[in-house]
C-alpha cells in the first residue's frame, strides 16, 4: 500500500515536471481502445498528420506544437478524467475531442469550467455546443444532415415510402433518424417502418425481413460503417433491392469492403468527396496514404480539420491565452479545410456544405452538394 | 481542498466512490458468498434515480415548501436525493434477491449479469433520463466530504452488521448453506438482507457518481464495470472490508499510473486477474481486518 | 405468411451458430462444472484465424471453393483446440479444487485478455471475412429465400452435433467423458486419466467454437476482436435452456434462442434484442433450472 502511494507520488511529480516545455501544448482525448477504438484511432491519425505538417512549416508562434493524447477507453466517465488530466496536469491550452457525443458531453463541462476551448471533430448531437461558449465543433449537426438527406430522398430520388433502420445505442444515429423522419414526413413522404439494431450486431435479417414486408422504395440507414456494410449485404440476400441512404457514418473504405456489390447504388451524406479534384483534398489523401498506408475515413478528415481550425485560431489570436484562442475560433470564417470552406457560426457549430456521394462500381463518387 | 490539483482530487473522489461500491459488493459476494456480476446495474439505478430526483423534483419541492432554509438546500436535499437513489436500487435488490435464492454460484453470476444488461437496455430507452444521448446537466453536489463521509457510514454499517453475533449468519451462508439451514439459520432472509443492503449502498454510490461527473451514460455501467468491482472484492480478500477499501484505492490509481501504456492497460489488468487467482487467491487481506475494535477472524 | 416463414429461416440459420457455440459450453460444463467465460472469445479467435488463413489460401490458390473452406475450418479448429488446451492447462487446472468463484474470475480474466490482446494484435477495426465459397440463393419459394450458406451452416451444426453425440455415447472415450462428468474421484478410481480426458473435452469444445467462428464469418462476414462477447453469453443461455451438460439440448437451445430472438426483433421491437436472452435465462432458471432436457439434480445433504 505504501509502495503504491510512493509510486503515485513519483509518477505525478515526473508528470508535473514535464510542464516546463517550450512547446505549444494541445490536448486530445479519444477512444483509442474499447468498443469504438477505430473512431478514436482514425481521428488521432488526422490530428497527428495536421500536427506534423504545422511543425514542418515552422510551428505556431515560433514554437513547436505538441499534442498530448489520452485514451478514454470508449467510456464517458473516463473522458471526464482524461480531460481533467490534460487541463490540470498537462496544462494544455486547448482540447480536441471527442467523436462520440456521449463522451464529448461528459468532458465538455470541465473544459467550459476551466475556460479551455474544446473542438469536437465529429460529435453531431446539438447539445454538445450548448454546454458553453468554449465548446465548438468542426462538423455539422444532426439536424442539418438529417434534413438534408430527407430532402434529397424526396426531391432528387423521388422516394415515397422509406423505411428507417437506426442504431438504438447511438445518439448520433437516433438523432439523424429523427430529423430525417420529421422532414421526410413534412415533405409528404411516408415512413413505412422504423426498426433498430445495436452497434456491434452482425445479424439484421429479422429487421430487414420485417421491413421487406412493408415494400419500401428506399431504406435510410444512419449508422456507422461498422454495421452498414453487413446490413446492405443481408438486405440484398433477402431480395431487398432498393436504394440505401446514409449519413457520414458511412464514410470509410470498410463500407465498400464489407458491403461489396450490395452497396452499389447507395447514397450517403458526408464532409468531403475523395474524387474532388481540389488540391487540398487530393493533397490530404496523398499525405495520409503515404504516412499510414490506407485511405482516410471521415473521422480522420474531421480530426485533421479540427486541428486545422485550432492551429489557424492560435495563429490569428497571436497568443497562447485560451480565452483569446476561444475568441479566434469563434470568428473562424471560410477556413479552407479538407471538408470544404469552414465557418463557425454563432452556435459554435461548423457551417460547411453537405456533400452527397453515390457508390458506383466499388468507389465513392461525388453526386451533389447542399450548401448550409 | 481548492489547493489540490483538481485532477488529483477527481481521482481521490473516484477512489471514495469505488470504495463504497466495493464494500457494498463485499457484503453480497464476500461475506454472504452470493456471486453478483450485476453490481454496476444497481449503481446505474441509483445514479439515474438520484439524478432524476435532483433534476426533476428540485422545482416542485421548491414550489411546495418555499420557506425551506438554505441549509436544507445545501445538505438535506442532496441527502434525500441520494437516499432516493439508494431506495430504488434496494427495491431492485429485493426483486433480484427473491427469485435468485435457489440459484447456485455460476447461474447466479450469469443471472445478475443479465440483470445488469436488462437495466441498461431499459434505461437506454427512457428518454426523460437522456436515453442514448445521456443525462446531462446534473448539478455538481458531490465533493470530498460527502463521499468520504458516506464511505465512513457505509463501513461502520457493514462492520456492525457482519461482525455482530447475528452477522455470523452471513458467513454461515457463504461457507455451507445446507449446514447453516440445518442449524436453524434462515438463509433466505440473510441472502435478501445482503442483497438489499448491498444494493442500497450501491445506489448511493451511483448517486454520488452522478453528481460528481454531472453526466450519465449507460455505457459507464456495463458488464466490465461490474467485473471491476468484483475484482476489487476478490483482490482485497473476500469478506474483508479493509481489503475491499485497499483494493478499490489500488485499482483506481493503477489505471492512472499506467496511462503511459494505455494500450497495454487492459491486457495487464486481465493478466493480473488470471495470475492473482492462480497464485494469490486469498487476496490482500484474506479474511482478516485491521484491528480497530473489530474482532480478528481466523 | 411468407414473412413468418422467412423469419423462421432466419432464426434457424442464426440459431445454428448459437448451437455450435453452446455445444462447446455444455461439454466443458459437463466435465468441469465451469462456465468457460472465455468460450465466446475462442469463437472470435476461430473467426480471426479463419480470416487470415482464408485470405492466404485464396491468394495462394487463386480462387475459392469447398476445399478452401475445409482447409480453413481445419486450421481454425486445430488452432482453437490448441488454444483451449493451453488455457485449460495453465489457468483452469491449478484451480480445479479451488472455490468456484476463483475459477470463474480467472475465466473472466482470460476472456478480457483475449479481447484486448486481440484488439492489440489484430487491430480494433472490423475486417471483412473472405468469401470462401460462393453464396447464392438455394431456394426461392414465393419470396421466401434460403441462401446456400445459411443451409450449409444449419447442416454442419446438425452434423457436428450428431458426431459429438456419437463420440460421447458410443465410444470408450465418450464413456470416459461421461464418467468424468459424473464424478472426478470415482473416474480416477477406475483408472480414467482425468487430466487427459478433461483436456480432450476442452479441446473438442474449443474446436467447435472455432468452427462456429469460421461459419459465422461466412454468413455474416464481419469479424473483429470484440465479436465474441454477446454470442458467447447468448450461447450460454442457449446451453442452459437446453439443459447444461446435454448435447442435443445445446442444439435445441441454440435454435430456440435464434428463433426467439428473430421473432422478437421482427415482430415486437428490436431494442430489447440483447435483453431478451437474459430475460429468457432468468425465466428458465426460475421455472426449470435443469433446462428442457436436463435432469433435475437434487442436492444431497
Amino acid at each position: 500500500m505504501r509502495v503504491v502511494v510512493l509510486g503515485t507520488g513519483i509518477l505525478l511529480l515526473t508528470n508535473a515536471c514535464a510542464k516546463s516545455e517550450n512547446n505549444i501544448l494541445i490536448g486530445e482525448y479519444g477512444s483509442l481502445t474499447g468498443g469504438t477504438a477505430t473512431f478514436g484511432q482514425s481521428t488521432h491519425k488526422g490530428v497527428e498528420l495536421a500536427t506534423e505538417e504545422v511543425n514542418a512549416s515552422g510551428g505556431l508562434l515560433g514554437k513547436k506544437v505538441k499534442v498530448i493524447t489520452e485514451d478514454d477507453q470508449s467510456k464517458p466517465e473516463e473522458a471526464k478524467t482524461a480531460v481533467l488530466k490534460l487541463i490540470k496536469q498537462n496544462r494544455v491550452i486547448a482540447v480536441l475531442g471527442e467523436v462520440a457525443s456521449s463522451r464529448s458531453l461528459a468532458a465538455a463541462p470541465e473544459c467550459q469550467k476551466s475556460k479551455i476551448p474544446m473542438i469536437s471533430p465529429a460529435s453531431t448531437n446539438p447539445k454538445v455546443t450548448e454546454v458553453g461558449d468554449y465548446i465548438f465543433r468542426a462538423c455539422f449537426v444532426d439536424s442539418f444532415q438529417g434534413e438534408g438527406m430527407a430532402k434529397f430522398a424526396r426531391e432528387a430520388l423521388q422516394l415515397n415510402r422509406v423505411a428507417i433502420l437506426k442504431d438504438i445505442k447511438n445518439d448520433y444515429s437516433v438523432g439523424l433518424a429523427d430529423f430525417f423522419e420529421k422532414t421526410f414526413r413534412k415533405l409528404g413522404g411516408t415512413v413505412v417502418e422504423i426498426q433498430s439494431y445495436s452497434e456491434g450486431d452482425i445479424e439484421f435479417r429479422a429487421q430487414l425481413t420485417s421491413i421487406k414486408s412493408k415494400h419500401p422504395d428506399g431504406i435510410f440507414i444512419p449508422g456507422y460503417y461498422t454495421e452498414v456494410g453487413l446490413i446492405a449485404r443481408q438486405a440484398h440476400e433477402l431480395g431487398l433491392h432498393v436504394p440505401f441512404l446514409g449519413g457520414d457514418g458511412w464514410d470509410s473504405p470498410k463500407t465498400l469492403e464489407i458491403g461489396g456489390p450490395a452497396v452499389s447504388g447507395s447514397y450517403f451524406s458526408t464532409h468531403y468527396a475523395a474524387d474532388d479534384p481540389d488540391f487540398r483534398v487530393q493533397g490530404f489523401i496523398q499525405k495520409f496514404k503515404s504516412k499510414y498506408g490506407s485511405m482516410p475515413d471521415a473521422m480522420a478528415v474531421l480530426g485533421y480539420d479540427a486541428a486545422q481550425i485550432l492551429f489557424d485560431s492560435i495563429r490569428r489570436a497571436g497568443s497562447e491565452d485560451p480565452t483569446k484562442i476561444r475568441d479566434a475560433i469563434a470568428t473562424t470564417k471560410d477556413l479552407s479545410g479538407v471538408s470544404g470552406l469552414i465557418s463557425i457560426d454563432k452556435n459554435r457549430n461548423a457551417q460547411k456544405r453537405l456533400v452527397i456521394l453515390k457508390i458506383e462500381n466499388g468507389v465513392f463518387k461525388f453526386y451533389s452538394a447542399v450548401k448550409p | 481542498m481548492i489547493l489540490i490539483n483538481p485532477y488529483i482530487l477527481q481521482i481521490i473522489n473516484l477512489i471514495g466512490i469505488n470504495a463504497i461500491m466495493a464494500v457494498s459488493l463485499n457484503l453480497i459476494t464476500g461475506h454472504t458468498g452470493q456471486f453478483s456480476l450485476g453490481h454496476a446495474g444497481f449503481m446505474a439505478l441509483g445514479a439515474y434515480a438520484s439524478a432524476a430526483f435532483t433534476v426533476y423534483l428540485h422545482e416542485p419541492i421548491h414550489q411546495l415548501f418555499p420557506s425551506l432554509a438554505p441549509v436544507y438546500w445545501d445538505s438535506f436535499f442532496f441527502m434525500t436525493s441520494l437516499a432516493f437513489g439508494g431506495l430504488v436500487a434496494a427495491f431492485a435488490g429485493v426483486l433480484v434477491g427473491v427469485p435468485t435464492l435457489r440459484l447456485r454460484g455460476d447461474y447466479l453470476a450469469i443471472a445478475t449479469l443479465g440483470l445488469g444488461e436488462i437495466i441498461r437496455v431499459v434505461v437506454l430507452n427512457l428518454d426523460f433520463v437522456g436515453g442514448a444521448r445521456g443525462f446531462t446537466d446534473i448539478p455538481e453536489y458531490s465533493n470530498f466530504f460527502w463521499i468520504y463521509g458516506l464511505l465512513i457510514v457505509v463501513v461502520i454499517c457493514m462492520a456492525r452488521m457482519v461482525y455482530s453475533l447475528k452477522g455470523k449468519a452471513f458467513l454461515a451462508v457463504r461457507e455451507d448453506e445446507v449446514a447453516a439451514q440445518s442449524v436453524g439459520i434462515h438463509t433466505t432472509q440473510y441472502k435478501i438482507i445482503a442483497f438489499v443492503v448491498g444494493s442500497f449502498w450501491a445506489g448511493v454510490g451511483g448517486g454520488l457518481f452522478a453528481h460528481l461527473n454531472t453526466y450519465l451514460h449507460t455505457n459507464s455501467f456495463g458488464f466490465l464495470k461490474s467485473v471491476e468491482f468484483v475484482v476489487m472484492v476478490v483482490l482485497g480478500g473476500m469478506g474483508s472490508i479493509t481489503g475491499a477499501l485497499s483494493a478499490a484505492a489500488l485499482l483506481t490509481i493503477l489505471p492512472e499510473l499506467l496511462r503511459i501504456a494505455s494500450e497495454w492497460r487492459m491486457i495487464f489488468y486481465a493478466l493480473l486477474l488470471i495470475v492473482m487467482m492462480i497464485v494469490w487467491p486469498q487476496g490482500l487481506f484474506g479474511k482478516r481486518e485491521l484491528k480497530w475494535r473489530f474482532k480478528k477472524l481466523k | 405468411m411468407s414473412e413468418f416463414l422467412q423469419q423462421t429461416i432466419n432464426g434457424l440459420a442464426w440459431g445454428s451458430i448459437y448451437a455450435l457455440i453452446a455445444l462447446g459450453y455444455t461439454m466443458v460444463y459437463g466435465v468441469l462444472r465451469l462456465i468457460n467465460f472465455a468460450h465466446g472469445d475462442i469463437y472470435m479467435i476461430g473467426a480471426m484465424v479463419g480470416y487470415y488463413v482464408g485470405r492466404l489460401l485464396i491468394q495462394g490458390f487463386h480462387g475459392a471453393g469447398v476445399l478452401i473452406l475445409v482447409g480453413v475450418l481445419a486450421v481454425s479448429m486445430l488452432t482453437c483446440a490448441l488454444l483451449g488446451f493451453i488455457i485449460e492447462r495453465t489457468a483452469y487446472k491449478p484451480l480445479r479444487n479451488a472455490p468456484r468463484i476463483n475459477a470463474l474470475i480467472t475465466a473472466i480474466g482470460i476472456s478480457l485478455f483475449l479481447e484486448y490482446a486481440g484488439q492489440f494484435v489484430f487491430g480494433a477495426d472490423p475486417k471483412f471475412f473472405p468469401s470462401l465459397i460462393e453464396d447464392g440463393v438455394l431456394l426461392n419459394l414465393n419470396g421466401v429465400i434460403i441462401n446456400k450458406i445459411q443451409f450449409i451452416i444449419f447442416l454442419i451444426s446438425i452434423a457436428l452435433m450428431i458426431g459429438l453425440r456419437f463420440i460421447v455415447m458410443k465410444t470408450r472415450l465418450g464413456k470416459a467423458m461421461r464418467a468424468v462428468s459424473f464424478s472426478h474421484t470415482a473416474s480416477q478410481l477406475v483408472g480414467i486419466p482425468l487430466d487427459q480426458i478433461i483436456s480432450f473435452t476442452f479441446m473438442m469444445g474449443s474446436a467447435l467454437a472455432g468452427a462456429a467462428g469460421v461459419l459465422v464469418g461466412l454468413s455474416n462476414p464481419k469479424v473483429e476482436p470484440l465479436m465474441g462477447i454477446m454470442p458467447g453469453l447468448k450461447a450460454f443461455v442457449a446451453a442452459v435452456l437446453g439443459g447444461i451438460g446435454n448435447i442435443p439440448g445445446a442444439l435445441v437451445g441454440g435454435l430456440l434462442m435464434g428463433l426467439s430472438e428473430t421473432y422478437v426483433v421482427g415482430y415486437l421491437s428490436s431494442t430489447y434484442r440483447d435483453a431478451l436472452a437474459f430475460v429468457l435465462l432468468i425465466f428458465i432458471l426460475l421455472i426449470k433450472p435443469a433446462g428442457l432436457f436436463g435432469k433435475s439434480v437434487s442436492e444431497k445433504v
